[in-house]
């Protein structure tokens, strides 16, 4: 009697934590329908392994370089682990995770994240905890997960311990019940790709025709927690034999200050790396403000990343010695469904734009 | 370290765990250790509070004790020789040198009360507030009133001889200190507590069950009824709403305090369930009550049963007590015989006001008790006048009309713990019969309170089950005993939806306001 007893309660315990956990699958935001954004990061685990460059920052990577054209042009393997609004901690979280994965030959950050020093300078908190959320739920489980939340949280999250709720989101998305739509119900086991490679294609066109005046800062320094974190990707890579490429990308806005690019110029020298304003060769990429943005020069379409990635692959190409991998049938196997993807994609986004 | 954070739900976890598994004459040692481990959450600087009540309670009553034993050592011995005079008169002598520490001590405690009490009032806060004196901004220390009480009745019980001197001054420790009653109570009798406080426990899994399920359903009450009225509870404070508003006020407040403190006391009495340690009841489904005496008998009940024994019954049988009594039979016959009893009630809810606080609100609402207490009992002969002549207790919606009364009386009177400007509750006690604003229920103003449709369905979805879960006791007695007679599958997957009840519907984390238990500012 008593054993069964024992056994209806594991059984139990058993459908209980399959319920919780069908729940929490339930609750938690999908990211498939107009905030695709947030499924970026999950999507890496998929075609992590074989990249020989792996991007990592903030929507001026995702938004603006195309790994299939680099691919296509230079037979080049790359990934981007972007999201929105990413902070240099969780960047560099991103980048240690990432070295459990693989071993890529180049790194490249994007360093406008420079400019936030903490969780509490990037303004309207409750939004920075909705994009930590982007950036962190899509992660699996790892001591990199841990300290990028620990790193990352808001003071309101700090004051009710959400550092749990990233552990079990449930507790996070527990009253998103009420805002359930048949797209919670239908990705519920299976999300579809929303990107190719980490690339999130856009094929609207938005001119940009007036320009972005910002008032000047009071001070330029980056701060020190910035820079913390900056020396710990040159370390990290360093211990992984990896090169770090540090580049600005060719956004428009927010400004980019010359003192920041200053700053950046004396850091990549002082550690011997190779810093890259792309902010400053728009003409030689081509870029075309009227035809390559797709929100009047924040960031780029389609066009103008394929643009710009055909750009940088050179310099992939010469200044980092990356491979061409065209010649290996297994690789441009794999690599053919996801031109394939790209293409089939970037057709159905200009039908519908 | 609030009892409704993840951070508390894990230490419960450790404890549990260490609990069971570290051998039995140990469990008590490791409570004391986790009880000041939760005490020194609250802030370092709280701790010199708790020992000098550790210590001046052990040191008085070790030395009334001492005391007693010397007394009873010397009976024994001369007992052959001894008249009944000399055994009175050591008596006499006895209580006469005990009655020193008796006094020191709680001189020394409520004092200190007194003192921690105050700095939360006006002078001292704005000064505080202003770096003025900011040694002042200390705050309350945590469970203070909830266990200074607890000590300085063991303190007096052990004056009287009703209760023996604990030896053991780390026992004693853990009694003053055992985490769970820290938030808000209930504050136990040493001779209640004792017996599964220290006794080794072996693992009960029926025990473990019932303390979670109670735990549960605490958690319940508090993040699912108490955190989501409270946005309308501020909201409708504002100076604006009068009439059915203030009237609303009153209800939801209601609502609020009952799923919040109850909650709490569910919480804390089964997490003591869990280890295997008995509190007494603090609440009987209070407002079920027809009256309030028997509101009180049912609310709070160990603060009332603290308030009689050792406040009203001293005072009752008071040498100026018994002298008034006496003069007043003599002058107005049976009035003469209640009159001391309503001068000690007067003095019991006056020390139960400022117990709350020292703001001139909480004294209000200790004497609008005691005069509606007195009242009730004046009118006794009026009610027995009526009842004869039109037998309405034998009518059954008579009950159901008692309750509502009782309701709605002491919705009044509580809410003025609301108020710490008394004029402003009289104000709005006035505009109940002047502003006959009715409208505010179905004109959109019932949406601008901080709770959205949704909420309102939630409350009322969540009331209800309270108020049927409550009826149930009242007829059948304990839930959790008629959950254990079905069979295990129905039993558990009732807990599990009240878990998830409580999981999705609870008002935590981001976008909710984190609010402490009310009692835990007393």
């Amino acid at each position: 009697m008593k054993k069964k007893s024992i056994l209806i309660l594991c059984a139990s315990l058993a459908v209980c934590i399959a319920l919780l956990w069908l729940l929490q699958a339930l609750l938690m935001p999908k990211y498939m329908g107009s905030v695709k954004e947030g499924a970026l990061i999950g999507e890496y685990y998929d075609n992590a392994g074989n990249n020989d460059v792996v991007f990592i920052g903030d929507c001026e990577v995702y938004e603006n370089f195309s790994p299939i054209t680099m691919w296509e042009e230079y037979g080049i393997t790359s990934i981007i682990r972007g999201s929105a609004q990413q902070m240099i901690w969780q960047s560099y979280y991103l980048m240690e995770e990432t070295f459990q994965y693989e071993t890529p030959k180049v790194m490249v950050f994007n360093v406008l994240s420079m400019k936030y020093d903490t969780p509490q300078s990037t303004g309207d908190q409750t939004q920075r905890e909705a994009y930590n959320r982007m950036t962190l739920d899509g992660m699996r489980w790892s001591d990199s997960k841990w300290n990028s939340v620990l790193a990352s949280m808001t003071e309101e999250e700090k004051e009710w311990q959400g550092q749990w709720s990233y552990l079990f989101p449930l507790l996070r998305y527990h009253d998103r019940w009420s805002q359930l739509t048949a797209e919670d119900f239908q990705y519920l086991f299976k999300k579809d790709q929303v990107s190719d490679n980490g690339y999130l294609m856009q094929t609207g066109v938005k001119p940009y025709e007036d320009e972005h005046v910002q008032p000047p800062l009071v001070d330029y320094t980056f701060g020190e927690n910035s820079y913390y974190y900056l020396d710990k990707m040159v370390e990290l890579c360093k211990s992984h034999g990896t090169q770090l490429v540090l580049i600005k990308a060719p956004s428009l806005y927010p400004v980019w200050w010359d003192e920041w690019d200053q700053q950046m110029v004396e850091y990549a020298e002082k550690h011997d790396l190779l810093y890259v304003n792309l902010l400053e060769t728009q003409e030689e990429i081509g870029i075309d403000w009227s035809k390559d943005t797709y929100d009047a020069g924040l960031h780029l379409n389609v066009y103008g990343a394929e643009k710009l990635a055909s750009y940088f692959g050179r310099i992939l190409v010469d200044e980092c010695g990356v491979a061409d991998h065209r010649g290996d049938d297994t690789v441009s196997a794999v690599w053919a469904e996801k031109v394939a993807t790209y293409y089939a994609r970037k057709e159905k986004l200009e039908a519908q734009s | 370290m609030q009892i409704t954070s993840f951070r508390f739900l894990l230490f419960v976890a450790a404890v549990l765990a260490a609990y069971y598994l570290i051998p039995k004459k140990g469990q008590w040692m490791l409570l004391l250790a986790v009880s000041y481990c939760f005490y020194l959450w609250a802030g370092i600087e709280y701790l010199g509070f708790i020992l000098l009540t550790t210590v001046s309670t052990y040191a008085a009553t070790m030395a009334m004790a001492a005391n007693q034993d010397k007394q009873a050592k010397f009976l024994e011995e001369n007992k052959e020789t001894l008249t009944r005079e000399d055994r009175k008169a050591s008596k006499v002598k006895l209580k006469k040198t005990n009655r020193v520490y008796l006094v020191g001590c709680l001189v020394l405690n409520f004092s200190v009360l007194a003192v921690c009490k105050a700095l939360l009032i006006e002078p001292f806060q704005t000064a505080a507030a202003a770096g003025t004196l900011s040694f002042l901004s200390i705050g309350l220390p945590l469970g203070i009133s909830f266990y200074m009480f607890q000590s300085m009745g063991y303190v007096v019980d052990v004056y009287r001889q009703t209760t023996p001197a604990e030896r053991n001054p780390f026992k004693l420790a853990l009694f003053v200190s055992f985490f769970p009653q820290l938030i808000q109570g209930p504050i136990s009798r040493f001779g209640q507590i004792a017996p599964t406080l220290y006794a080794p426990k072996k693992f009960d899994g029926k025990q473990l069950s019932f303390g979670l399920q109670r735990m549960l359903w605490g958690y319940f009450k508090k993040l699912v009824i108490a955190d989501r009225i409270a946005a309308a509870v501020i909201a409708l404070r504002g100076p604006e709403h009068t009439g059915v508003a203030f009237f609303l006020l009153t209800v939801f407040y209601a609502v609020q305090i009952y799923g919040d403190f109850t909650g709490g006391i569910d919480i804390t009495i089964g997490l003591a369930q869990t280890l295997g340690i008995e509190l007494p009841e603090n609440f009987i489904r209070p407002y079920f009550s027809k009256n309030i005496a028997e509101y009180w008998r049912r609310w709070h009940i160990s603060l009332g049963e603290w308030m009689k024994d050792y406040i009203f019954y001293p005072v009752s049988v008071s040498k100026p007590l018994l002298q008034l009594s006496k003069t007043a039979r003599k002058k107005w016959r049976s009035f003469g015989q209640r009159l001391p009893v309503y001068v000690a009630s007067v003095a019991t809810w006056f020390v139960t006001g400022i117990w709350h606080g020292l703001t001139p609100n909480f004294v209000l609402w200790g004497m609008l008790n005691c005069f509606f207490i007195v009242l009730s009992e004046e009118c006794v002969g009026l009610y027995e006048r009526f009842h004869n002549r039109f037998h309405l207790k034998e009518k059954k919606w008579y009950g159901g009309f008692e309750i509502l009364r009782m309701f709605i009386l002491m919705n009044l009177i509580r809410i003025v713990d609301l108020f710490p400007n008394v004029s402003d509750y009289f104000s709005r006690i006035g505009s109940l019969f002047t502003t006959f604003n009715f409208h505010i229920l179905w004109d959109g103003t019932m949406l601008k309170l901080g709770l959205t449709e949704l909420d309102y369905i939630i409350l009322a979805c969540g009331i209800v089950l309270m108020f049927v879960i409550s009826l149930i006791q009242e007829k059948k007695g304990s839930i959790r005993a008629l959950l254990l007679q079905q069979k295990p599958v129905l039993r558990y997957a009732l807990i599990f939806a009240l878990l998830v009840i409580v999981l999705l519907m609870g008002s935590y984390g981001v976008g909710y306001n984190a609010s402490a238990f009310i009692y835990n500012a007393f």
